[in-house]
Formats: structure tokens, sequence, C-alpha cells
């Protein structure tokens, strides 16, 4: 029996859809794996490009993941426990802050910056240290840490938890390593995916904080599309994809398997 | 302190409120409450939503904390100001508060883990607590992979093993179906005894109350109605609201003259010793105090049958005399039917008369 011609056609488009996403994709990888572009793949493959942009470039590929790995941990020093303060605390004010602390999401990436760049441009060392970008990106990032733990929160009996061991003698902050955090480990899982891949592709912010000794990778690839062959930046392109996919699909299998909630 | 294995049964501490109250931003919830639980009693406190009953329990636990200084004492020491990880009260909870990240045996033994207890030693003591309840089989499961009533006991075995001074249980059979929370009350009120602890109980379920208490404490709007044993509250209700909330309770309305009351609706007729001057009054009885009589007896009360309903050993009457409704339970054996006329008495002693309210 065949399919109705409904779903064919919903598969044809979906097919389509996705090409049209994935074709640039698949054209950059190819770009930065032929000998030359202009002259089609009759030239032949190389990894020629690869290797000079590693060559040129690998400091920048580090210093993202060094940023990443910083936000990650400063989003997830602040923004756990603060997640669990502010739900903890509800009302008005919890609402007011996690407002203010949303905002930057909302305003530019390059007012931010500026902000910054005025408040504290002053400290030079500061200024010019990586720790600055990462500072940038946890203004950013920090949100979505927020909102994903605390949506999490939301779904859990968090005031009986904790109660319930407080009854059995624990102190405040047993009661959050014991009892919160493992039964809200699935919104600090995604939290996580979402501050990584937000840091690592980050442009506008550490285009603006950055200096030429502190370089992430979407930064060098502005400068690689700049000042360098179509191939270069192309191969560039696919040293960013070898680097972020694999983490990504990493972390969404931690998060993957969904633990069962306790019925009522 | 070393605890050990089968040893001599623990007694709680005694509980004493002097003036315990709790506002709510200006709203009163408890008014200022004496009380005193001795060691080892159950303690029911009893009454519908609002009544104040969880909240004398979360002052008693040290979740929420009293009006003012030195309002409760355990054992004479003055816990009003330690909060309710310092108070070593067992607690269990509506909800159970099971922790989902442990297993069965894990969720036992966390308190006793807090309190810095070796591991081979505190397995050994989950271990005999869940025998207790009889658990043992699923000590390695997790809590989502137990029932309701597993979890319930579960959460008793949790609360117990820390040796508590008092043992608070909020509503701990309300998320049960009913077949399952009949026969955990009798479990409970068994285990309870069995532990000799203090235990302060909380519940709108007057049957459960009755099964499981040593004394019933009734609330009423933020203050304790009455508390006694449950037969004296059953029997002897302090007030209207008492006698409503603990079981069915009859009412005849009517002028008192020369000691008798006696309504008179022609055929239906009711005729009740009350003692005192002549007045307007409204005398209480159960549905289990009517006895069959012969019509023309003095004392009778003549009623016509509305509804019967049928219990097993029992029936329910619904009678009307003299335009007031009545609830008689009679033997099921008799044969009766609506439109019939019945005649029954009322012993003097299961007559209650309430000061007027209203």
């Amino acid at each position: 029996m065949g399919r109705r011609w409904t779903t064919w056609t919903g598969i044809g488009l979906t097919a389509l859809l996705v090409l049209f996403l994935t074709l640039p994709v698949l054209l950059s990888i190819v770009a930065g794996l032929s000998v030359n572009y202009a002259r089609g793949l009759s030239n032949g493959l190389t990894l020629t490009w690869v290797l000079q942009v590693w060559e040129l470039y690998a400091d920048t590929i580090l210093r993202s993941l060094i940023v990443a790995a910083a936000t990650l941990a400063l989003t997830l020093l602040i923004g756990v426990p603060g997640a669990y303060a502010l739900v903890r605390r509800g009302g008005r004010t919890a609402r007011l802050v996690e407002e203010v602390v949303t905002l930057p999401v909302a305003i530019p990436g390059l007012a931010l910056v500026l902000g910054l760049i005025i408040t504290y441009g002053g400290f030079g060392t500061f200024r010019q240290s990586t720790l600055f970008i990462a500072v940038g990106h946890v203004l950013f990032t920090l949100p979505f840490m927020l909102r994903a733990v605390m949506a999490v929160l939301e779904t859990i009996d968090w005031r009986v938890l904790d109660e319930g061991a407080a009854s059995l003698g624990a102190p405040a902050w047993r009661r959050f390593v014991d009892v919160i955090l493992p039964n809200i480990r699935e919104g600090i899982l995604a939290g996580s995916l979402t501050v990584v891949t937000l840091s690592v592709g980050e442009f506008n912010l550490t285009w603006m904080t950055h200096t030429p000794t502190t370089k992430t990778l979407p930064v060098g690839l502005a400068d690689a599309y700049a000042s360098m062959r179509l191939e270069i930046a192309s191969a560039y392109t696919l040293v960013f994809l070898v680097m972020i996919v694999p983490p990504l699909v990493g972390l969404q299998m931690v998060a993957g398997p969904r633990r069962e909630r306790l019925g009522p | 302190m070393t605890l050990t294995a089968n040893a001599a049964p623990p007694r709680g501490a005694a509980i004493t409120a002097r003036g315990l109250s709790k506002s709510f931003h200006g709203t009163t919830v408890l008014h200022p409450t004496d009380l005193h639980v001795p060691a080892g009693e159950i303690l029911v406190l009893l009454g519908p939503s609002g009544c104040g009953k969880t909240t004398l329990l979360r002052l008693i636990a040290g979740l929420e904390r009293p009006d003012g200084p030195d309002m409760l004492r355990f054992d004479g020491e003055d816990v009003s100001g330690v909060p309710l990880e310092r108070r070593n009260v067992g607690m269990v909870f509506q909800s159970y508060a099971l922790f989902p990240n442990m297993t069965v045996a894990e969720n036992v033994a966390y308190g006793l883990k807090v309190r810095g207890m070796p591991a081979a030693e505190r397995r050994a003591e989950a271990a005999r607590l869940l025998a207790l309840v009889g658990l043992d089989e699923h000590a390695g499961k997790r809590i989502t992979a137990i029932s309701g009533g597993q979890r319930q006991r579960c959460a008793l075995a949790r609360a117990l093993a820390i040796k508590p001074r008092v043992l608070l249980l909020d509503e701990p059979l309300a998320a049960l179906d009913a077949v399952l929370r009949e026969r955990l009350r009798a479990e409970i009120g068994l285990l309870l005894r069995e532990f000799g602890i203090t235990a302060v109980y909380v519940t709108h379920d007057q049957a459960e109350a009755m099964a499981i208490g040593d004394r019933i404490a009734v609330m009423q709007a933020g203050r304790i109605a009455q508390i006694d044993r449950p037969e004296v509250i059953y029997h002897r209700p302090a007030s209207d609201f008492v006698a409503d909330f603990v079981g069915t309770m009859n009412r005849l309305a009517g002028p008192v003259r020369e000691g008798r009351l006696i309504l008179d609706g022609g055929e239906t007729r009711a005729d009740l010793p009350a003692d005192g001057p002549d007045r307007e009054a409204t005398l209480c009885f159960r549905p289990e105090a009517a006895r069959l009589c012969e019509g023309a007896d003095e004392g009778a009360i003549r009623a016509r049958i509305t509804a019967t309903t049928f219990f097993g050993a029992t029936q329910r009457l619904l009678v009307e005399v003299a335009g007031q409704d009545l609830r008689l339970d009679l033997p099921s054996g008799l044969a009766f039917g609506p439109g019939q006329l019945a005649a029954f008495t009322i012993e003097g002693r299961a007559l209650l008369e309430f000061p007027r309210t209203a």
C-alpha cells in the first residue's frame, strides 16, 4: 500500500528545506578541501588548507575552548545556586532580578561591550586578558543557564525535598548538594549545552572585546574571510565544525536519557 | 552516642506548648495555644482545612517560627528557636518527600549518613527498619519503582531511622486510595505504639483520627476546640462544631416546657426529656442512639421514613419529624419502607445540648 500523497509532499518539502540549509555547509567543506575551488573538484582534494589553518589559527581554537570552559564554569557557579535562590525567594524581587539578568540578551552585544570597555578599559591587564572575553560571554549566556535550571526547579517539588532533608538533620548546603542538585541535573546539562554552544560561536561581543593577542575562533574566521583566500576560510569553517559538533553530540547524549519523575 | 539494633524502644520527648501562636502578615492562623503531649503519646490534630492543624504541626517541627520566644519545649528544653535540622524530629510528609535520586535503602539511611554514621552500620540499620515496615525486598529499588503504599512506609522508616525525639506526620495517608488507607492506618497505629514514640499526627479524616490517636485535638479556626480521648470526643463533644466534625449528629430544635421538648407535627411527633428551665433548645444525638419502641410510649419519637440505605450489618433511615430531618441507624434485619411511620426512643444520656451559638 502506498503512502498518501500528503505524506510524500511532506517528505519532499522537508528534504528540500534540509538541503537548502545544509548545502552551504557542504559546499564550504568541499571548498576547504579542494585544491582550487574556482576550478572545481577536477584539480583534486587536499588537506593543505586545513593544515595551514591549523598553523595560523591554532591559538584561536584553543582560546575559544578556554573561553567556553571558563564561561561554563562561571555560569554554573553563579547560575545554578542563583536559580535556586531566585526560585526559593519568589515574588516580585525574584522576577525583577531575572529580568535584569536577562537584559544583556536583548541589548545589542556591541552596546553591552561598550559598557564593559568604558567601565573596565582602564584596568589594562584585565582588559587585555582572555578573562575579559569570558566575562562578556558570561553576561550574555547567564540568563540561558538561569532559565534552564529554573524551568526544571519549577517541575520538582524542591520545597518538600528540602524540608524532607532538613527533617533528617541535613544543613542547608548539604540539602542543596545531596537532594536539590541531583534532581535538577537535566536542567543543568541543558543549560551547559546552550552556554557552551553560544560561547564557542559568539562573535558580536568577542569582536569588540578581543585584542590582537586574544582572538577566538569566530574572530579568526572573520579575519580569514577578510584577508585569506577562499579555500583557507572554508577550511577554517571545517575546523570549526569538527570542533563544535562532537561536544554538542556528546552533551546531548549525556542529557539524553530522561529520568522518570516521581508521581504525586 | 551509639545506635544498636534491637535496642530497647526509644521513648520520645514530651511536648509542651505554652501560649504557642503564629501569625502570617498580621493574620493569626494559630491563636495562643496551650498543649501538653506526654512522652510516648500519639496525638491527632483533626480539623477541616484552614483550621491551623498543619501550622501547629509545622511549629512543632520547626518549619515555622512561633510569634514569641519560649513557647515550645521538648522535655523541658526550649526549642522555639531551634531550626528543623537541629531539632531531631522525624517527619512524614503528605507527598512523602522521598529523594528520587536515591534508592529506598539510601533514603532510609540518609539521616544516619548526615549524622556521620559509618556506611556499614547505617546500611544495617536501614535494613533493620526496612524489614520492620516490610520493605526489605525493595531496598535496592528506585523510589519511582515502588507503589504509593510502599513509598508511604519508606517515608515512615526514614523518619524513624534517626531515632527522633518526636515523630510528626502530616496527612501521611491522604495520597492513597481508600482501601490502602484503611489498611495502613491500622498498621501505622500499631507501629507507632510498638516504637513508643511521641507522635503528632495531622489529618482531616475522623475515622483515621479515631483509629490512630491516643488523644484527639479537634481544631477550629486556629484554636483547639476540644482535646480528649477518641471516645470522649465522640460521645461527649464539647461543642456543636466538634459534634458535627466527628461522626454524624442529629438535631431536633424546639421549645422546652416543664422539662420536656415536645414537637407535634400531627402524625409525626417528638417527646424528649430536657432538664432545666423553659427555653428554645436544640437536642443532639447520634444515629445509632435510636431504639425502636411502640408509638404510644411516653418519650417516643414518631417519624415518617423518607428513605432507607442498606449498610450490611445496619441500615440508615432518613426520617422526618415535625418538619425536621433525622438519620437513624438500626439493625438491617428489620423491614422498613419509605412512607411508613416508625417509633423510637433516645436514652436520656445519649442526648446532648450545646449552648446556642447563633
